[in-house]
């Protein structure tokens, strides 16, 4: 049986990737997926913590995170490409009118 | 059961080091893929069999497969690294380290992997989330509903050609 600190240790080192992409990759794609990465990780958090407590509460929540993640996606690719068709890039350095 | 989760989760973690490290956004969504496929994997091996499946179709399916035709749509090439971040790798670095260890301390300080012990395996399977979904969570599972059709109509009005 995998003891659920190790089980934690890997959804804190996803994240930790994940939030590390967020910060410094530039390619708004590339950090939409690091976005999608640190969801797993929470996801895998919320299993590991269901399959523990013997409670399926924590499955029911990473199902609305995955309907949620779903539809960020769909709303998020679809403003990334108006973005695109606005500015022509898709580096975030391009991406700076409401920067003071 | 233990020595495959071992196996997957250092799959998982190499996966998400490609994810973060590769410059063609094309490589990192395939690796993003792998990532997803090994945490099914480890969502089976703790017993959430109808959530490793969702994981596969909805997540490394649907999910997925937006992300790579949009790469395609819009021929993302080679990202161009840029010196206007430098705020990011100095501050950003460091306190991103801080913040993974305090993390990493405080999941070893509070499960000591010799004390928390499982409980019985619970029956996971899509009759028994499917009842506590139906039962229990009705009124999330309506709401997101009506956020999916946002989110639908959101994404046709954002995508038009003239915004």
């Amino acid at each position: 049986m995998v003891p659920l600190a190790h089980i934690l240790a890997l959804s804190v080192i996803l994240f930790g990737l994940g939030a590390a992409g967020f910060v410094f990759r530039r390619n708004i794609i590339t950090i939409f997926m690091c976005i999608e990465l640190m969801l797993n990780a929470v996801n895998l958090a919320f299993i590991g913590f269901s399959r523990y407590l013997g409670n399926l509460d924590g499955q029911i929540f990473v199902f609305f995170v995955i309907v949620v993640a779903a539809a960020e996606a769909a709303v998020g690719l679809a403003i990334i490409i108006a973005v695109y068709r606005n500015r022509g890039s898709l580096s975030i350095d391009d991406f700076d009118s409401m920067k003071l | 059961m233990a020595p495959l989760f071992y196996i997957f989760a250092v799959l998982a973690i190499l996966a998400a080091l490609s994810v973060v490290l590769q410059r063609t956004p094309v490589y990192s969504a395939l690796s993003l893929i792998v990532v997803l496929c090994s945490l099914a994997v480890v969502y089976l091996l703790l017993g959430a069999e109808f959530l490793a499946v969702i994981q596969v179709i909805i997540y490394a399916g649907a999910i997925m497969v937006l992300f790579v035709l949009v790469i395609m749509l819009l021929n993302a090439r080679q990202e161009t690294p840029s010196d206007r971040s430098r705020l990011a790798r100095w501050l950003g670095a460091p306190l991103l380290l801080v913040f993974l260890g305090e993390l990493l301390f405080a999941v070893w300080e509070r499960f000591p992997a010799a004390t928390t012990r499982a409980a019985a395996l619970p029956d996971a399977g899509p009759r028994a989330v499917g009842a506590l979904l139906f039962r229990n969570y009705v009124l999330p599972f309506e709401v997101t509903s009506i956020l999916i059709l946002v989110a639908v109509l959101g994404a046709v009005v954002l995508a038009k050609k003239r915004l």
